[in-house]
């Protein structure tokens, strides 16, 4: 019984800790997604992120200074794509592709003298009362604070795409560039916005790997989440409030993976491993006709090749 | 329909000569800024300290090829006789023939010349792990030697890659290659043929062929001593072990650190959890938060980026002891000691030998004796008889008196792998498939 808590726990524990990170990555692609536009250059503006939030801390020992350093890093790489795929009108998927590799590059290079640097970072902040609930309470409320704007983010999101006017002019320019225009919106300052935010949220994520969970920089420290939360945005049906669900499940996945062993569960850890990214695939697949309809018609000629 | 048409011209735009040497010159400056980073000759010092007067060895004539014979201080407390004896007969044992015959860096070198050696990393060679212990080793040589230059390639993953790098190395004059990763052994093995009169050396192969030598450190003599500071540490009796995959290395590792708990406090339990990477750092702080959770309070590991692991053990307050490299400051409160690599003279030592011509490729494994392989320092707050054990476990180690895998060892399901008295070699240690009764984990 006490192992089943210990799960339990655990389970809460990485969906919070690996979770955060995607799930800021996720919201990120979100508003890109919704802007009509697809940035698969996600996982390097994490590691843009990341290492320069984690450079910025251990220069000026300020982790908000690293934090705002890590948003306008993957701010900067995602607004290369954004010159590219607006102006420059390339395929979408190549060049974020390559951006991706080009900040994977960057940052292998840049962060070369502080991967063994010790910085204070970001430390969790116990929220009174909530965070004594047993389990639940530990792992979800005694967090840094990226977590708990991650938390308030998703429902802010949701508040901010459905009923505002600045996020209802985001969503017509994803469903259609010319009616958009032709009530008057500018489609491309406000695509460019979009993914100038996707760019900053996968850079806030990432920062949060570097300074919050690990307090590390460590050439590709992030190991494909990115393109992850990529997979995450279509698994969320394009909702901010169902990624927070995909990116807690796919965090979870890993904690009660790991959770598992240390209890001696009778299963390989190999096949453990797969779980996370099978959770997902299994979901996907489930929901494909839902998510085929939720799916900004911008985003239609990019992803599907059968409509 | 005129979305429609647009979006699938967007495909189509790919091929637009304006978007096609965009994206030809984005793809060139994400390569450039790769190749920027994996070969990277400046990462280390090179031969920034000053040639110093090399210890030649008394029969030595030759002016440029130095013999290095290490001073017990280099040797980490092991015995010149024993490691200089270890080479011996590792050539003796050897069924190929002596560099001398074939390989290029027993050549005389050109007036002017330097030798030139590769050295390939898988991690960061500040990584305070694996890494970084084997970049220290090619300092070393730097040290050691006044006619070498170092090239130094970081973060190379154990893929075709590591056929790039080592060709690339290659063409730029060197004449010998040391592949410092367990995954490097199958790639590299397909190219040694091509290149006959390159001498390549892996860390960790069980095999040898004439141009390509293996060799190992015994550090599970550590962390057998290792596990007795954790064994006494620990309050709660439970130990934790995070490590990257179940190779023999690693299963060897945590079995004799176990070994060593359970010989301090026989109902010590150690709890073996795999992160299936060598360096995840967000996974890595996740299983420390599980093993904290699951009421461990001393860990250890074997990854090869070993920083955040010791840093997250200090900030949840546990202790944690090190592995491969000697990471005390980075966790004062945590820090109970460590198994660490002395790479510098066996690398030496191999290097001498090739440029006599004197060295045949073999397996060797040498341990304490030889002084591949030390503690690491204390953490100041250990009880003096907590240190006084495994310092003398460590010199019982040394002089052979002691064998902590003489048998009868249980595995896990309580089956006997090693019969009643026997003592196992190096060689079949190396080749560990199994966890101890008393470690909750699996192998596969």
């Amino acid at each position: 019984m006490s192992d089943i808590w210990l799960v339990l726990g655990g389970t809460l524990t990485g969906a919070v800790g690996p979770g955060i990170s995607v799930l800021y990555a996720t919201y990120g692609e979100l508003i890109t997604e919704r802007a009509g536009r697809i940035n698969l250059g996600t996982e390097g503006s994490m590691l843009m992120g990341a290492c320069f939030g984690f450079m910025a801390t251990a220069e000026t020992g300020s982790a908000t200074v690293g934090v705002f350093a890590g948003m306008a890093a993957g701010s900067g790489l995602s607004l290369i794509l954004a010159y590219l795929v607006i102006y420059r009108d390339t395929n979408q998927l190549a060049t974020g592709f390559a951006l991706t590799l080009f900040g994977a590059g960057i940052t292998a290079y840049a962060g070369r003298g502080y991967v063994d640097s010790t910085i204070g970072g970001l430390n969790p902040i116990a929220i009174p009362l909530l965070s004594e609930i047993p389990k639940l309470g530990e792992a979800l409320f005694q967090q840094d604070i990226l977590a708990y704007i991650a938390y308030g983010l998703g429902p802010l999101l949701f508040v901010g795409l459905h009923y505002t006017r600045t996020g209802l002019s985001l969503k017509a320019v994803g469903e259609s560039i010319s009616v958009a225009y032709a009530a008057g919106r500018n489609p491309r300052v406000i695509q460019i916005a979009a993914i100038a935010a996707g760019g900053a949220l996968a850079g806030l994520g990432g920062a949060q790997l570097s300074l919050g969970l690990t307090h590390t920089w460590s050439e590709g420290m992030t190991v494909g989440r990115g393109f992850i939360a990529v997979g995450l945005v279509i698994f969320a049906m394009w909702s901010p409030l169902r990624a927070m669900v995909g990116a807690f499940l796919f965090g979870g996945a890993i904690g009660l993976q790991l959770q598992l062993q240390t209890v001696g569960a009778p299963v390989s850890p190999f096949i453990l491993d797969m779980l996370p990214y099978l959770i997902i695939l299994f979901v996907m697949a489930l929901w494909s006709r839902a998510s085929a309809r939720a799916m900004p018609e911008g985003l239609k000629g990019v992803l599907r090749a059968n409509t | 329909m005129y979305n429609r048409i647009k979006n699938l011209s967007l495909f189509s735009s790919l091929f637009t000569r304006s978007s096609r040497i965009l994206i030809g010159a984005l793809m060139l400056v994400a390569v450039l800024a790769l190749a920027a980073c994996s070969s990277d000759p400046t990462a280390a010092p090179t031969s920034t300290s000053a040639p110093q007067p090399t210890e030649s060895s008394p029969g030595s004539d030759s002016g440029s090829v130095t013999a290095t014979s290490p001073s017990s201080a280099d040797l980490a407390g092991g015995s010149t006789e024993v490691f200089l004896q270890g080479f011996e007969d590792a050539a003796a044992g050897s069924p190929f023939r002596s560099t001398s015959e074939f390989a290029a860096a027993a050549k005389p070198l050109p007036a002017g010349e330097k030798l030139k050696i590769g050295f390939i990393f898988v991690g960061s060679q500040k990584d305070l792990g694996y890494n970084q212990a084997a970049a220290e080793g090619s300092q070393y040589l730097e040290r050691v030697f006044d006619d070498i230059e170092i090239l130094r390639s970081e973060n190379i993953p154990e893929t075709a890659d590591v056929q790039a790098v080592e060709e690339q190395m290659i063409r730029d004059g060197a004449s010998i290659i040391f592949a410092t990763s367990f995954g490097y052994s199958g790639p590299t093995k397909e190219i040694i043929e091509k290149h006959p009169d390159v001498m390549f050396l892996h860390m960790g192969d069980v095999e040898a062929f004439e141009n390509y030598g293996a060799f190992f450190g015994n550090i599970w003599q550590l962390e057998y001593a290792a596990g007795q500071v954790a064994g006494a540490t620990s309050k709660t009796g439970k130990l934790g072990f995070i490590a990257a995959f179940p190779i023999p290395q690693t299963l060897l590792n945590v079995n004799a650190f176990h070994l060593g708990a359970q010989s301090v406090n026989p109902d010590v339990e150690t709890t073996f959890v795999l992160t299936s990477s060598w360096c995840d750092p967000a996974k890595q702080a996740t299983a420390v938060q599980a093993m904290v959770d699951a009421d461990i309070d001393v860990l250890t590991q074997h990854q090869d980026c070993t920083k955040t692991i010791v840093e997250a053990a200090e900030r949840a307050g546990i202790f944690v002891s090190g592995y491969h490299q000697d990471a005390s400051p980075a966790a004062p409160n945590a820090w109970l000691t460590g198994a660490a690599w002395n790479w510098g003279p066996v690398y030496a030592e191999i290097v001498a030998e090739i440029r006599k011509g004197t060295y045949k490729s073999s397996v060797m494994f040498q341990g304490l004796d030889a002084g591949w392989v030390q503690l690491s320092p204390f953490g100041d707050f250990l009880d003096a008889d907590v240190k006084q054990t495994a310092l003398d476990t460590v010199e019982s180690l040394r002089t052979g008196s002691f064998k902590p895998f003489t048998g009868p060892i249980k595995d896990q399901d309580g089956a006997i792998q090693i019969a009643d008295g026997v003592v196992p070699t190096d060689a079949e240690l190396q080749g560990t498939g199994y966890l101890l009764e008393g470690i909750t984990g699996r192998t596969n």
